[in-house]
């Protein structure tokens, strides 16, 4: 240190002699632990080329020590998980689906589970909360094509719906009374004014007792002769609430013409059967577990 | 705040003029070495006061782990445990859940405000006395004390070449550092484990890798901060030195100079001249006690500075000073600056408690302290928690009837297996269903929920539109705990068309 020392005549602190437009800067320097520290983290970052991944090399890059990167750290943490949950899957795979849904602890966990496979594999037609969308089934009300019992909704979710690759699929084909010429075009009018009878919508009468004729005829083989629907052969009950494709006239005018037909892929074997069976139990408590 | 000015400018050495230096004097060094501070040995009242602070608070860190509080079967025995991998924390009778984190909230806002309201009264006692870094180096000076002796032993010692002497008292001052911030670090772990388990675990290896992480990290930390850094971290890491003078004024009590009587201070032969008499000098005779002792390495004598952690040791060792030179004591005191200013002027000093600022931190310290109390009183042992679902808001059924779903929490805080009563009221409910669970005879359901545990059950209410009066109608879902009578209600809507 200088023996002579300036100080500034106001504060009579030490200025470091550098002067700027007549304004001098004091001397307050930092404690030399400080820059120590400073230097300290710069040796320390060195650390981190050689721990992890750091500088790109002409054709890859360099790896690091100890494979210490986010990825196998994302296997570590998986891995994990799944080791966590390997006792609960080993009790889904042991025991029946009712088994499941009666202990607390493995339907909560199926719960959880399924509702994550649900939104991965399921969501895209059926929604994110199973509400459904046109031509896809609402999983959360009552009414059941294939019906809605545990058993069903696993078996449905196993096989698929004319799904062409499973020879087990649910497959149900309905007549194009209209495109294939099977019905005249009165008639059809008839019978859909008929359909809409069975919820007590306004009709036309006459044309609506002119096409209980024809739905004995044409119809009632699949949905029944009081049209609730037959649920071994995926044909839905025409006198509740529920339309898939929409029930007015114009929408049950195009279905009885043209046909419907929607295509669910099957699950067995791309799931696995204990991620199955948290699936269903999930789909079933959707529509309230009946 | 205002502050006397002590220092006059000295007449014998002028300050010197920026032309008059030669180009080369100039250079300075950008950083500063540390200063070591050798604090001397004192003995007086506050040094007493200091030991007893740092018995009890010491006494408390290493005690409370070790505390029993019976729960019953399903929850620890120890007074307190943060227990992280369960998510409760237990505070003698009361526990936490991860939720009611607010307690603790509330406890750190609590802590500040008493800290603003010591501080406006009484300086910087906090720092002086409770602030861990100051209990930690006094623990440590006074073991480096007793092992190389005081000031001029330590400086002499610190001098001298590496002899075996040297290197025994040196290594053996931080052998036992090390000792006592192992215990620090080892006594943190407990508060999160069970303690004599833990500590068990820790002696045969058996202890989890977070607990022998927290306590190297602990230890070290303790060892560089107490053994090492000392009043570095009150100058330059610790941000309160900075903004506590906003909570003092003129009447907060402080560690005073009196400037007025002190000064100009010399020698004592000076002094003995005009002894018995009225002093034409100050009765500072500059012997630097007041320095010496300071575990900060500053001169009170230059005024209240941020430096000063207010312990009031200078004043002991002023006064054991005044004592011998036969002035009276308390040149340097543990008084307010106003006080200091009035006895300059012969007038009668006073001691005011009661002022604005304490009136206020007083006020928001009771409130915020009155809420929690409250609140602790308060708190239930039973919470119902519902979500509705909201993807779809509601489902139109086949028989035209419109169902919700919820998703229900109940949250057992007891330590007893419980089973609560669930129904709905204030809805013409069609159906009432829950998922996995069979209705009781009267339709209502009963939920078995584990001891200090959540209880979550997915939960259905259908009701025929034609009796519902809006698209929202509100109604609630009731908990009863039919062998205490506690009932949670918690109120929702049902969703409909209309």
């Amino acid at each position: 240190m200088s023996t002579h020392v300036e100080k500034d005549q106001v504060s009579g602190h030490e200025t470091t002699g550098h002067e700027w437009d007549g304004i001098k800067e004091l001397n307050t320097p930092l404690p030399s632990w400080w820059v120590y520290v400073f230097w300290a983290t710069i040796i320390w970052s060195v650390g981190y080329w050689v721990v992890y991944p750091s500088w790109p090399t002409a054709t890859s890059y360099l790896t690091g020590m100890f494979e210490t990167t986010n990825r196998t750290q994302l296997h570590e943490t998986m891995a994990n998980v799944a080791a966590e949950r390997a006792p609960y899957m080993e009790r889904l795979a042991a025991l029946d689906l009712d088994e499941i849904v009666n202990d607390s602890e493995l339907l909560n966990f199926s719960m959880a589970g399924g509702k994550a496979v649900f939104a991965e594999n399921c969501a895209p037609c059926h929604g994110t909360g199973g509400s459904g969308n046109p031509g896809f089934p609402s999983l959360q009300d009552d009414d059941w094509l294939w019906g809605g019992t545990l058993e069903a909704v696993n078996e449905t979710v196993h096989v698929g719906v004319r799904w062409d690759a499973n020879e087990d699929t649910r497959f149900n084909d309905m007549p194009a009374f209209g495109r294939d010429e099977i019905l005249e075009r009165e008639d059809i009018n008839d019978v859909v004014q008929y359909v809409l009878a069975f919820t007590g919508r306004e009709t036309d009468k006459a044309a609506a007792n002119r096409g209980a004729e024809v739905f004995v005829d044409n119809c009632a083989s699949c949905h029944g002769e009081d049209a609730k629907g037959v649920q071994e052969l995926g044909a839905p009950n025409l006198t509740d609430a529920i339309w898939l494709y929409g029930g007015d006239a114009a929408n049950i005018t195009e279905t009885v013409n043209n046909s419907r037909g929607g295509v669910m892929p099957a699950w067995g074997g791309r799931l696995d059967e204990e991620t199955i069976k948290m699936l269903t139990v999930y789909v079933h408590s959707l529509g309230g577990g009946q | 705040m205002a502050m006397p000015h002590l220092q006059q400018p000295d007449p014998a050495h002028p300050v010197p003029q920026n032309d008059t230096l030669p180009e080369d004097d100039r250079d300075q060094p950008l950083y500063k070495t540390r200063d070591k501070v050798y604090p001397k040995r004192v003995s007086g009242y506050f040094r007493n006061l200091k030991w007893f602070a740092l018995i009890t608070l010491l006494a408390i860190y290493w005690i409370v782990p070790w505390l029993r509080w019976d729960r019953g079967a399903s929850a620890p025995d120890q007074a307190v445990l943060i227990d992280m991998d369960m998510g409760r924390a237990y505070f003698f009778f009361i526990e936490i859940w991860p939720q009611e984190v607010y307690y603790i909230t509330g406890l750190l806002i609590l802590a500040a405000i008493g800290l603003f309201l010591a501080t406006s009264l009484f300086g910087r006692i906090w720092c002086g006395y409770g602030c861990p870094q100051t209990v930690w180096t006094d623990l440590f000076m006074l073991v480096e004390r007793h092992i190389q002796g005081d000031r001029n032993a330590r400086m002499r010692l610190d001098k001298s070449p590496w002899t075996f002497e040297k290197i025994w008292k040196i290594g053996a001052t931080h052998l036992s550092w090390l000792v006592i911030a192992a215990a620090t670090g080892g006594a943190f772990v407990l508060y999160f484990n069970d303690a004599p388990t833990v500590m068990v675990d820790i002696f045969t290896g058996e202890a989890s890798l977070g607990v022998y992480v927290t306590i190297a990290f602990l230890t070290f930390s303790t060892y560089l901060l107490a053994g090492w850094a000392r009043e570095q971290v009150c100058t330059y890491m610790c941000p309160w030195p900075r903004f506590q003078s906003a909570m003092l004024d003129d009447e907060s009590m402080i560690v005073t100079y009196e400037g007025w009587r002190g000064e100009p201070r010399g020698p004592i032969k000076r002094k003995n001249l005009v002894r018995g008499e009225v002093p034409e000098v100050g009765h500072c005779v500059d012997c630097y006690a007041c320095f010496n002792v300071c575990p900060t390495g500053i001169d009170i004598r230059d005024g209240l500075q941020m430096e000063c952690i207010g312990c009031g040791l200078c004043i002991d060792a002023c006064n054991e000073m005044m004592d011998k030179v036969g002035f009276p004591r308390d040149l340097v005191r543990f008084d307010s600056v106003q006080n200091s200013q009035l006895r300059a002027h012969g007038k009668a000093t006073k001691i005011r408690i009661v002022r604005p600022r304490t009136i206020f931190y007083s006020v928001i310290l009771v409130l915020v302290a009155s809420v929690m109390a409250f609140g602790l009183l308060n708190r239930t042992t039973l919470e119902v928690n519902v979500l509705r679902d909201r993807n779809p808001i509601f489902v139109t059924l086949s028989d035209g009837d419109v169902r919700n779903g919820y998703t229900l929490k109940v949250l057992n805080k007891e330590q007893a297996e419980k089973t609560y009563i669930l129904q709905i009221e204030g809805l013409d409910a069609s159906d009432f269903q829950v998922i996995g669970l069979t209705p009781n005879q009267d339709g209502t359901f009963s939920l078995d929920v584990a001891p200090d545990r959540v209880g979550s059950f997915r939960v259905f209410v259908a009701a025929n539109p034609e009796t519902l009066s809006s698209e929202s109608t509100p109604f609630e879902f009731s908990v009863t705990d039919p062998e205490d009578n506690v009932r949670e209600t918690y109120d929702t809507v049902f969703a409909g068309p209309k």
